[in-house]
């Protein structure tokens, strides 16, 4: 019998009265030792009997059709097998729980990169070479590449849009200013792969994927099979960020190839691959204006962008998502101007929303600061709004201000100077912060845990995308069940277990965190059954069942094993409370005042997410958004080429994620805070966290450093002497 | 990737005769093989000279150092020889590539590594200098990473290496032996090829000839040495300007100046009319505006590349501040050389 739980009211803190001690513990990854070591097999890492090796074609067009593929040339090389595509072939990968296929063009061109064709062989080398002797004849069509030609949908409220340009008209103090962001990769190390497996009309797919409950209904939709027909794998996945949220066109081609071949087919896009056909973030264009009364109290914000996406997709970077609620105002407006593109489409990446619109809004802050004559920290604590500045809702817990106060202590904000105030040598100091903030979701996520003598075993389909799931699920059963850490396996990454929410939206941790607990839960009323006591007077501890005066070890206690299934699903608590972590970055920078390069040299972040379930994974998670943000800041940008649409930052090389020397040491602390409102276990995400704002944080201390004001993301040294040499510096 | 054979030669005879019969060589690799995975290059046939004998020494001379051909990066850069003498070679290899990179990359394959125009490295973009005749996207394209002197119609790619930078500098010659066993020395300068309507050949090497090492001279007593890169993060990028530069200075005077330009040129790039300018005079703001003028002077750019303009002016002057004792070396704020 499956527990069924909805978030309808806040729930007991469990997890602080169970006395094990290893919730919130800094315990190591249990599967690190398998990744450090080469023996966690990844996507592509599994050598089946009798496996055939298959290269994407993608296009090199960006709009028309495949009139013809001619392989004849491919057909002299020993070891070839042939070459798919057709009607099942996908166009680009699912859009995040999509839980359907994405669109299947047929012979359809929409962007450069496109995959249009999968080539198999025996071996890969021969698949490679195969590929590039495809003659493949197309029809062009004019296509639009280039973002100065592209149609723009708009959405606005005309009213709010009104309100907010009346009280600008009358504020104290305005601002009034246009960012730009570039487009992001994800760049996730492990490149996309999938290894298709037919077993009869059973298909088995390893593959390197976010939610699997997901992609396998929309693995099914693209295959017409029944979703019965399908398993998929992905016990190991090195990095998704968005990326490997739905299911790719290699996974679809490797399923059709192995089919007619009766045979495993692998498919591994190449790194440069990779970047032309997974979804991107778009570039985008924003525009703030913020107005605020003589104390820097805000009355009005507008927060407007411009991005691009491919016809058909239905997904839009929710670029002001954290501006809606951030700050006070009463006046607010968000106009989105979404313009259609013969590009890459854009999906998820990494924070969808606040890694770009943040970049925006907390930089429109502090420019909002300098107008006002106010410190940066004292006009966000003056702006801290009491509800939902637009719905009115109240906040479950809310760590904003704590976040601002500890960061400006830890990081000696009270040190930071004037504009242009520091010099060493030919290099400017400046120091810099940013507010952070990324809304808390819950998602329907099932699990199983079961107690066999003092062991226990966790099975769902959730995936460990390096994040860390293998850790917390372990020891969230552990607390529970008072076992060490080492007690519990966590089975993740199959679709025959019981289905999870899937690793995106920072709501993985808090989902199935929250679906173990209750399945656990529930093992402790059946073991207080057994111990013939009330659940509430059982103690659970080093493996001892402790009631009253009764004391047994769980070893002898548990003869047969004892299972129980638990799901969670969002409740009344998600429409009483807005939910949202918090926190505030601080950074010093020092920027040459000659070259324009910038380095960042110190980083300090606080945050506020609920219970820390492991405090280093959850470290981990802030010091990687952290690198990402600086990333944004300073040297991301995939770069696509107007007239063809094509990217050409299509490697790692020229794709340009910080290196060590660009990120300092970064300091992470957490709060102790604990939303009741969150879910049972009183835990909020982490993993998009530490990127909002973030990059924020590095242009403001920028600012600060130069008394120059950079608006286009990332300050590359050009963009840096540009300004400079603007100002006559 | 297409079949090829691989040879492995035992010696330098051996390798000769392989390439003058059109086989490609291998050293290091690290650039080879990436070209080959991309089917950039697509040799018939491979020779491994990693394993012939003599190449991998660095020795003094008379004159400087002999540093063989198959010397890795790693080891020319950590040697103690050349961090005390020739500081500006280590500065220069150490800014480039990763340490695992490095670890594997040749002295003479460093110098003969192909140019990073993304257009080059995609088959299905048309480049002169893949496929003569086909065109060049870089023109009107993303040029962000090429040349802005030594261009031509047909090509503005950039030379990408920063080591062969510092060696114009140090006015190093390249050993070079022929099929036939016979040996000539050829000063960087003219090793290099702009590309002109052949941006296909780059270099004046004749088919089988190799580098078997590379003369460094020795540099005048009391000078001072800098390698200045500036790129699109702290490390593990390719320069989009970068200065080498070396400067004695007598009595208030730069009584021996000298520079060279990565980033910006078709070839590692040197100017004499600039060092000309310097030399015997006082360091000053203007001067070094000057002399930055003179090195632009022919300076052709695209939409994407004409921030290299100020962008080297700029570098120049703060190298040449550093050189002169105007501006301290600011130790802790640029990490690129501790980090490297
Ligand atoms: C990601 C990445 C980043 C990099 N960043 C930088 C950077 O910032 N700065 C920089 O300077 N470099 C950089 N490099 C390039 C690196 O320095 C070169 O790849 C390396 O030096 C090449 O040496 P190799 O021995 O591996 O050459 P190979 O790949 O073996 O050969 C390169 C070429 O030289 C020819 N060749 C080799 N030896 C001889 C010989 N003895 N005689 C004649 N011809 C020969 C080969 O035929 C081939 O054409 C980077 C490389 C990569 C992959
Ligand atoms: S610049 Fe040279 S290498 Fe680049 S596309 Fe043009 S011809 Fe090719």
């Amino acid at each position: 019998m499956t527990v069924n739980f909805r978030m309808d009211a806040p729930q007991p803190r469990l997890l602080d009265q169970t006395g094990q001690g290893v919730i919130h513990k800094p315990l190591d990854r249990p599967e690190g030792p398998l990744k450090v070591s080469g023996r966690a097999t990844y996507a592509a890492e599994t050598h089946l009997p009798g496996m055939a090796h298959g290269v994407l074609v993608t296009a090199s067009i960006a709009r028309g059709h495949v009139e013809a593929i001619d392989d004849s040339a491919a057909h002299e090389l020993e070891g070839y097998l042939g070459c798919w595509n057709g009607e099942r072939f996908l166009r680009n990968p699912a859009q995040g729980m999509a839980g359907a296929a994405p669109v299947q063009p047929g012979d359809r061109v929409d962007f450069r990169g496109q995959p249009i064709a999968v080539v198999v062989a025996e071996t890969f080398e021969t698949a490679r070479d195969a590929a590039r002797r495809l003659r493949i004849l197309y029809s062009e069509e004019d296509a639009v590449t280039d973002p100065a030609e592209a149609e723009f949908e708009t959405k606005e409220d005309a009213d709010a849009a009104r309100a907010v340009a009346e009280a600008l008209e009358t504020a104290a103090h305005r601002i009034d200013a246009t960012y730009t962001t570039a487009s992001h990769a994800a760049a996730a190390m492990e490149p996309h792969a999938s290894i298709a497996e037919w077993n009869g009309d059973q298909l088995t797919l390893r593959s390197a994927l976010q939610m699997l409950r997901f992609n396998a209904l929309e693995l099914a939709d693209a295959m017409g099979l029944e979703r019965g027909q399908v398993r998929i794998l992905s016990p190991y996945v090195g990095g998704g960020f968005g990326s490997k949220l739905g299911l790719g066109p290699e996974a679809v081609a490797a399923s059709m190839a192995a089919r007619d071949l009766g045979r495993p087919v692998r498919v591994a896009m190449t790194r440069q691959q990779v970047f032309e056909t997974v979804l991107r973030r778009s570039e985008t264009v924003q525009r703030l204006r913020l107005a605020a009364d003589s104390g820097g109290r805000l009355t009005a914000l507008a927060h407007d962008n411009r991005q691009f996406q491919l016809l058909g997709e239905g997904f839009a970077e929710p670029v002001p998502q954290a501006s809606r609620f951030l700050y006070a105002g009463a006046a607010r407006s968000y106009r989105q101007d979404l313009g259609r593109m013969h590009r890459t489409p854009s999906g998820s990446v990494r924070a969808p929303g606040e890694a770009v619109g943040q970049l925006a809004m907390e930089a429109a802050m502090d420019e909002l600061a300098d107008a006002v004559g106010l410190d940066p920290v004292e006009l966000r604590l003056r702006n801290i709004p009491d509800a939902h500045p637009g719905t009115g809702t109240r906040f479950s817990a809310h760590g904003l201000e704590a976040c601002l106060i500890d960061g400006a202590a830890r990081f000696g904000w009270d040190r930071r100077a004037g504009p242009r105030a520091r010099q060493e040598g030919d290099w400017l100091i400046g120091m810099g912060m940013a507010g952070a903030a990324r809304p808390n979701m819950l998602v329907p996520s099932e699990a199983r845990v079961t107690l066999a003598g003092d062991r226990a075993t966790v099975e769902t389909d959730m995936t460990d995308i390096g994040t860390g799931s293998y850790a917390i699920l372990s020891q969230i059963a552990a607390e529970m069940l008072g076992l060490p850490a080492e007690n519990v396996t966590a089975r993740l990454g199959d679709t025959d277990l019981p289905g999870a929410s899937g690793s995106g939206g920072s709501f993985g941790a808090g989902s199935s965190g929250s679906s173990v607990f209750l399945a656990a839960k529930d093992l402790r009323g059946q073991i207080a059954a057994l111990m013939g006591a009330a659940e509430d007077g059982l103690t659970l501890k080093d493996g001892l069942a402790r009631a009253g005066n009764v004391e047994k070890r769980l070893a002898d206690l548990i003869a047969e094993p004892i299972a129980a299934t638990a799901k969670i699903e969002k409740g009344e608590m998600a429409k009483e409370t807005h939910q949202s972590g918090y926190g505030a970055h601080f950074c010093e920078v020092a920027v040459h005042a000659l070259t324009g390069e910038i380095r960042v040299r110190r980083f300090e972040g606080t945050f506020a997410a609920g219970r820390i379930l492991n405090e280093k994974t959850a470290r981990s998670q802030c010091i990687g958004g952290i690198v990402w943000g600086i990333g944004a800041a300073l040297t991301e940008e995939l770069v696509h080429d107007a007239r063809t649409g094509q990217p050409v930052t299509r490697d790692l090389a020229s794709y340009h994620v910080p290196a060590h020397a660009d990120v300092p040491q970064i300091g992470v602390t957490f709060l102790q805070e604990r939303d009741d409102a969150a879910n049972p276990i009183q835990a909020k995400g982490v993993g998009e966290l530490g990127i909002s704002g973030a990059g924020a944080a590095v242009l403001n201390a920028v600012a600060n450093a130069t008394g120059v004001r950079l608006r286009d993301y990332p300050a590359t040294p050009d963009r840096v002497i540009a300004a400079l040499a603007a100002a006559g510096l | 990737m297409k079949p090829f054979e691989y040879i492995r030669a035992e010696g330098i005879d051996e390798a000769g005769t392989a390439a003058a019969g059109g086989a490609t060589l291998i050293a290091g690799g690290t650039n080879l093989l990436d070209l080959m995975k991309l089917q950039v290059a697509a040799p018939g046939t491979l020779v491994d000279i990693g394993h012939v004998p003599g190449l991998g020494d660095i020795e003094e001379t008379a004159e400087g150092l002999r540093i063989g051909a198959l010397v890795t990066n790693s080891a020319l850069a950590a040697d103690p020889r050349v961090r005390k003498g020739w500081p500006v070679l280590s500065r220069a290899i150490l800014s480039g590539a990763s340490g695992q990179i490095r670890n594997r990359a040749t002295t003479a394959g460093n110098l003969l590594q192909r140019t990073r125009c993304p257009y080059f490295q995609d088959p299905a973009s048309p480049c002169n200098k893949r496929e003569p005749g086909s065109g060049c996207p870089a023109k009107g394209g993303v040029s962000r990473m090429t040349a802005i002197l030594g261009t031509s119609e047909n090509c503005i790619a950039a030379h990408p290496s920063d080591m062969a930078v510092a060696m114009t500098l140090l006015e190093a010659e390249a050993e070079i032996r022929a099929a036939a066993g016979t040996v000539r020395h050829l000063p960087l300068g003219d090793l290099y090829r702009v590309p002109g309507d052949q941006p296909d050949e780059e270099t004046t090497l004749q088919p089988g000839e190799i580098i078997t090492a590379v003369h460094v001279p020795h540099v005048p007593a009391g000078s001072v040495q800098a390698y200045r890169k500036v790129r699109d993060r702290a490390s593990y990028a390719f320069a989009l300007v970068s200065v080498a530069g070396i400067v004695r200075m007598e009595e208030g005077r730069m009584a021996e100046a000298r520079l060279a330009f990565g980033g910006v040129g078709t070839k590692p790039w040197h100017d004499a009319e600039a060092d000309a300018l310097l030399t015997g005079r006082r360091p000053s703001e203007a001067l070094f505006g000057e002399a930055a003028q003179l090195v632009l002077a022919g300076a052709r750019t695209e939409e994407g590349n004409a921030f290299k303009v100020p962008l080297l002016s700029r570098t120049m002057k703060a190298v040449l501040r550093e050189l002169t004792g105007a501006a301290p070396a600011s130790p802790g704020t640029d990490r690129t050389e501790a980090y490297a």
